[in-house]
């Protein structure tokens, strides 16, 4: 037993050296402001709750590269990141007082209305079935459907390129369907999305296609293998951040941090740390929708 | 069950591929593994140390492996072809040739030794004491360990569906994700396709067993 303690002491030490190292080499590569030092709100509301609480809990991604993946040091990196820590500072609440939360697209919903979560922002398309249960505030991107080909490919750039050619997807998904019956790929069905990308590094599809954001991900990993057919994507996804059902005065308060991002070039900033180093084109704030 | 008969095209074009994936491959595994168990029992040390080799590597090796290297590693090699369906009857016919060239064998073994020896002594070669003394009795033998093995690749070529292949299985998930409601009904749709293959294949097996087998 006694062992065991001094064995787990000088892993917290090996632990905390790791960190401190790992601290300092990330060290200004955040790009978040600092927080509103005399953030005040009207008595009663979430913001006020939380500010004085001086503590969120925010629902991310921890796998998604580019848009909330945790790295090494434990800490979760990406777009969506970026987005939480921005309305946390708008909060008065300091980057390091933000508590991250693994979700999961199975999980999304319930992890919101058990409170377990005050707010999820983890690619979180907004559809109908979805607002029947939690609210949405934003979109605060657009994502969609595109072609992730071969990095030496130049004759493909937009869908209608693929036209008769050999397309990867996952079998029986929409973004499969689209490729087939809009632009009139032959679907190479695979079991898997990572499953695709061998067949397309032999040249045996010309294309994978589904979400932009999937496909970034794979880019962000083998840079030199593959890039995306153009910045455009042919169809919408809108990420939304997702909060309680009825709590409409937060929903509103951050529609308007969403759109002073925009504004102050927070938002452009945030992307381009982030997702942008694989999405050159940084994404215009879609008009969000105050439902 | 709506959802099957409302799929019926679906099941009908994979019901084709997984009849064409095995009837293909089960005639391209018979004719090399009947080659391998004719080498296996040559005079010849070399023929008979690669036949054996080649069955303990390809039989002892887990089929998606198999179907792994057909797929992805031999194009990686430079061997291309246009459609996967060539990968998935490269791996189906290598995996089942090791199979029935055991089987075949075993037959070979089990006619006795004195045909060969009697064939040999008027004067017969290697070759036709083979083609026309011991294989039409050994193959009597081995009938119905055969049929088991093709229907075994009946079933086996379902693993195509992971590697690119719309046939059977490849359809059952797509149209499991379709209708997510029913995919209890849309698998036993699967099976049943299936068994429209392997239940005749069985019966044929015992038809066969009557008519030719002979048991020693």
């Amino acid at each position: 037993m006694k062992a065991f303690i001094t064995r787990r002491k000088s892993l917290l030490v090996a632990a905390s050296a790791v960190l401190a190292l790992s601290l300092s080499a990330c060290g200004g590569s955040s790009t978040t402001s600092t927080p509103v030092a005399s953030a005040s709100f009207e008595a009663g509301t979430t913001m006020e709750k939380l500010n004085k609480a001086q503590k969120i809990t925010i629902g991310t991604k921890f796998d998604q590269p580019l848009f909330g993946q945790k790295g090494l040091d434990g800490k979760p990196v990406g777009f969506d990141v970026e987005m939480g820590k921005a309305i946390a500072a708008k909060l008065g609440i300091p980057a390091d007082k933000i508590e991250w939360v693994e979700t999961v697209s199975q999980n999304r919903e319930s992890f919101i209305e058990q409170g377990r979560v005050d707010l999820v922002i983890a690619t979180y398309t907004i559809n109908d079935a979805r607002k029947e249960k939690v609210a949405f505030a934003g979109p605060y991107y657009e994502a969609g459907q595109a072609l992730l080909v071969n990095k030496d490919d130049t004759s493909i750039t937009k869908p209608e390129d693929v036209k008769g050619k050999k397309v990867c997807s996952v079998t029986g998904s929409t973004p499969a369907k689209t490729i087939a019956e809009k632009y009139g790929a032959e679907v190479v069905p695979a079991a898997t999305y990572t499953a695709c990308l061998e067949p397309l590094r032999n040249k045996q599809v010309v294309a994978v296609t589904t979400d932009n954001v999937i496909l970034a991900g794979y880019v962000d990993k083998e840079p030199d293998a593959f890039k995306l057919a153009s910045d455009e994507t042919f169809t919408k996804e809108p990420y939304g951040i997702g909060l309680k059902k009825d709590d409409t005065v937060f929903r509103n308060w951050i529609n308007d941090q969403l759109e002073a991002f925009q504004k102050d070039g927070e938002y452009k900033k945030a992307w381009e740390a982030t997702a942008g180093k694989v999405i050159k084109t940084t994404p215009e704030l879609p008009a969000v929708n105050r439902y | 069950m709506d959802a099957v008969i409302a799929s019926l095209p679906e099941y009908w074009d994979g019901f084709l591929r997984t009849l064409y994936l095995s009837v293909i491959s089960g005639i391209i595994a018979l004719l090399v593994g009947t080659l391998l168990a004719a080498m296996r029992v040559s005079p010849v040390a070399a023929l008979r140390g690669f036949s054996m080799f080649y069955v303990e590597v390809a039989r002892n090796t887990p089929l998606t492996i198999i179907f792994f290297f057909a797929a992805i590693v031999l194009p990686r090699l430079g061997v291309k072809f246009e459609q996967f369906e060539v990968a998935a009857i490269i791996a189906l016919s290598s995996y089942t040739a090791a199979f029935i060239a055991e089987a075949v064998r075993s037959g070979v073994n089990s006619v006795p030794v004195g045909q060969a020896e009697a064939a040999r002594s008027i004067g017969m070669t290697f070759t036709q004491v083979l083609g026309f003394i011991v294989l039409p009795q050994a193959v009597r033998t081995v009938i119905p360990p055969l049929i088991n093995i093709l229907i075994a690749l009946v079933k086996n070529s379902s693993v195509a569906g992971a590697f690119f292949v719309l046939e059977l299985f490849g359809y059952g998930r797509q149209l499991s994700n379709d209708y997510g409601d029913q995919v209890l009904w849309i698998l036993l749709g699967v099976a049943f396709f299936y068994l429209l293959i392997t239940v005749p294949l069985g019966l044929l097996a015992h038809f066969v067993e009557r008519k030719v087998a002979i048991a020693r």
